[in-house]
């Protein structure tokens, strides 16, 4: 029993310790119950999407996708175009989507093919992936838009002639997702509508995990040559897997981005991989193992944090930045440690393995 | 033909390409109204600005290690080492080493840390090294702020709290190293002459003992292993001599720059020196001096001329964007080779 306690607290130390500091920091923060909780509601309906597109790459053993932000790039190109056209409301974000699908599908293809000639280092593969994409995505939109591919609307673009502003106004849209089911529960505003999208992502989720693709997959995370001798495509499903990801990390970041209300053109989608992950790991995600639980617990974790170190930070230090600093250090610093545990876990059961393995090749060897 | 085939094919297609179209660039420079001695002028100057910076890289690549994308861990220690000598109000070449003595001992410490994690996380150090760095910026962030730094050249002129984002240091040591040399603002020789001695001694090391033991481990761990050598020891090696590495490249950097910058510069320096070794030929378990300077050229020059040629071409200044997809793509061509040790499971 204790030793099933132990494992327990190794298992989830990252959402504990997180959890400690929280319940001493908020106190501090002199902020009320009622405030945060309603800064929860708003927050996990506006990043529960992004942060569930995570979790199949984890279950292909592909790691954190990082190219979700390739995915959240498709749903941008899908916002730039409907504000272009003046096409508000519901009809707007259907557009909206409609469009990015097949951008995402495209660059989900793209991103799975360049992560399979990466085997065994994905997730730094991911990153710079992303990067690259990245300078893609300006090039087209900052130097094409208005030029070669033709924009109507005059307001979007810089007043060079050609080119998208840093910032769009997505008034047209903005929080229509939200605000079309809205419900009272005591003192709190709830967004049904967003959450039941949410809710329909997590049973899509639970549902193919069951099917034959997602028991391929979770072969493939298991183990790749196995699963290549037990007749699955690889590869394919790979890709696939990476495709998933990134369609619904486009969906994600259209949620996000109505949710928000504006668009800064170049920057929005920059940050998305880094956040989403660290929420999903502080959460009790590894880069191996990742569940709806890890993702929606961590969103609340990793934003309480959020909300709350500028002001713990001055009320503790009386500095406002020192607080924000220390927010930042946090969140990659939980992606570090949670890497960091991941990779010594795995080592020491490769060890044990090897060690078996020496033992009986050498009588006794060294490691 | 079939020479120049295999040549290509040796070098690799990408560096083809990205040494091309540098040399279309200094062809066409002068037709589109470039001086083509300023053009070359201002490439040497960014190269001994970051040749130093790239060399950092090597010994980690040699231990197997993998490309230090920590390297902002060893700038933030040059960057100790910087303030402490303008604190301290050194000037010109004391200044300059001043900065390096300072410097060095964070190094060892951090880079001593930075190798406790990295030995423990092998085949996934990349990834880690990563947010090291990412982190250790951050931490530094809130050190800055409250460090205790007096002297009114770095602290805020009115009121706030911490140092500034941005430092000038031309009353302090601003090219200390080019000085001494003629024509020091067409040719950074005292910068050059520094980084060929350090790659010197690098080149020398890896003829010692430990030099080849730090080869063995990167080339063969198991064979390594078998001859007697610590791993964990010879990489630890490597991690330090990176990080006192990128130290001193990023003081060399600054004195050459003019300015020391803090906070949020160093998050993603690791890039652009990890883009350069990489153009240069090197890949993700090998590496040379060669490579080191060969890619510092390629890239840097890329950089220079690039903005100043296309500019002038189609005027639009692209060069932010060309220099993400060149220095990523890069990158990316890197990790996608085969080869390096598959730890997938």
């Amino acid at each position: 029993m204790a030793n099933k306690g132990k494992k327990f607290l190794i298992n989830n130390i990252v959402p504990i310790v997180i959890l400690i500091m929280l319940v001493m920091a908020i106190p501090m923060s002199g902020l009320s119950g009622g405030y945060l909780v309603q800064e929860m509601i708003s927050r996990l309906s506006r990043n529960s999407f992004l942060v569930l597109s995570l979790i199949i790459p984890v279950v292909a053993g592909m790691g954190l996708n990082f190219g979700i932000v390739l995915g959240a790039m498709a749903g941008q190109l899908g916002l730039i175009f409907i504000t272009d056209w003046r096409i508000a409301g519901m009809e707007g974000i259907a557009l909206a989507v409609l469009i990015s699908l097949p951008i995402a599908i495209l660059l989900g293809i793209i991103g799975g093919y360049i992560l399979n000639r990466a085997k065994g280092r994905e997730m730094i593969t991911s990153i710079i992936m992303g990067f690259f994409i990245n300078g893609v995505y300006q090039l087209i939109v900052l130097y094409g838009m208005g030029n070669i591919i033709p924009m109507t609307n005059k307001k979007i673009i810089l007043s060079r002639g050609y080119g998208i502003r840093n910032a769009i106004d997505l008034k047209n849209i903005r929080q229509v997702l939200d605000r079309s089911m809205v419900v009272k529960v005591g003192e709190f505003t709830v967004p049904l509508l967003t959450i039941l999208i949410i809710g329909a992502l997590c049973f899509f989720i639970v549902w193919f995990r069951k099917t034959k693709l997602g028991q391929d997959m979770r072969a493939i995370g298991q183990d790749m040559e196995i699963a290549k001798s037990a007749g699955i495509a690889v590869e394919k499903t790979r890709i696939l897997s990476i495709v998933i990801s990134t369609v619904l990390a486009s969906i994600g970041q259209i949620i996000f981005l109505q949710n928000i209300g504006t668009m800064n053109t170049y920057n929005s989608h920059e940050q998305i991989g880094m956040f989403s992950i660290a929420a999903i790991l502080i959460g009790g995600a590894t880069a191996a193992k990742a569940s709806i639980p890890n993702a929606l617990g961590g969103i609340i974790l990793f934003h309480l944090m959020f909300v709350i170190s500028p002001r713990a930070g001055k009320e503790l230090v009386g500095s406002a930045q020192i607080g924000e600093f220390f927010r930042v250090f946090i969140s990659y610093g939980v992606i570090a440690l949670a890497l960091v545990l991941h990779q010594w876990r795995r080592e020491q059961e490769n060890k044990a393995e090897r060690k078996k393995m020496m033992e009986i090749q050498l009588s006794g060897g060294e490691e | 033909m079939e020479k120049i085939k295999s040549y290509i094919e040796t070098m690799g297609w990408p560096r083809v390409i990205i040494a091309l179209f540098l040399l279309s660039m200094y062809i066409m420079a002068p037709f589109v109204g470039l001086n083509l001695g300023t053009s070359i002028s201002d490439t040497l100057i960014r190269f001994g600005m970051n040749a130093i910076l790239v060399l950092s890289l090597m010994p980690m690549i040699y231990s197997g290690t993998g490309l230090n994308f920590g390297l902002p861990l060893g700038v933030e220690a040059g960057l100790i080492g910087a303030v402490i000598s303008v604190e301290m109000g050194l000037t010109g070449v004391f200044g300059f080493w001043g900065a390096i003595v300072m410097a060095i001992p964070f190094a060892i410490i951090f880079g001593w840390g930075y190798s406790q994690i990295l030995n423990r996380v092998k085949g996934g150090e990349m990834m880690i090294a990563t947010y090291v760095g990412f982190s250790s910026v951050a931490i530094m962030c809130i050190m800055w702020l409250i460090l205790p730094f007096k002297s009114q050249d770095m602290i805020w002129a009115y009121g706030g709290s911490g140092l500034r984002t941005t430092i000038s240091i031309e009353n302090y040591w601003q090219g200390a190293l080019n000085k001494i040399f003629p024509m020091a603002d067409k040719i950074p020789f005292g910068e050059i002459i520094f980084f060929g001695f350090l790659a010197f001694l690098m080149w020398g090391f890896f003829k010692t003992k430990s030099g080849l033991a730090m080869k063995a481990v990167g080339a063969n761990p198991k064979f390594a292993l078998a001859t007697g050598v610590n791993i964990d020891k010879v990489r630890t090696k490597s991690v330090i001599m990176s990080t006192m590495l990128a130290a001193i490249g990023i003081i060399v950097y600054q004195q050459s720059f003019g300015f020391i910058q803090l906070y949020l510069a160093p998050f993603y320096m690791a890039f652009p020196a990890i883009a350069a070794i990489l153009i240069g030929g090197a890949s993700v378990n090998k590496a040379t001096v060669v490579n080191v300077m060969i890619g510092t050229f390629l890239f840097q020059g890329i950089l220079t001329m690039t903005p100043s040629v296309i500019n002038n071409l189609v005027k639009t200044d692209m060069s932010e964007t060309l220099r993400i997809i060149i220095s990523n793509g890069m990158i990316l061509y890197a990790l996608t080779r085969k080869g390096g040790k598959k730890n997938g499971k």
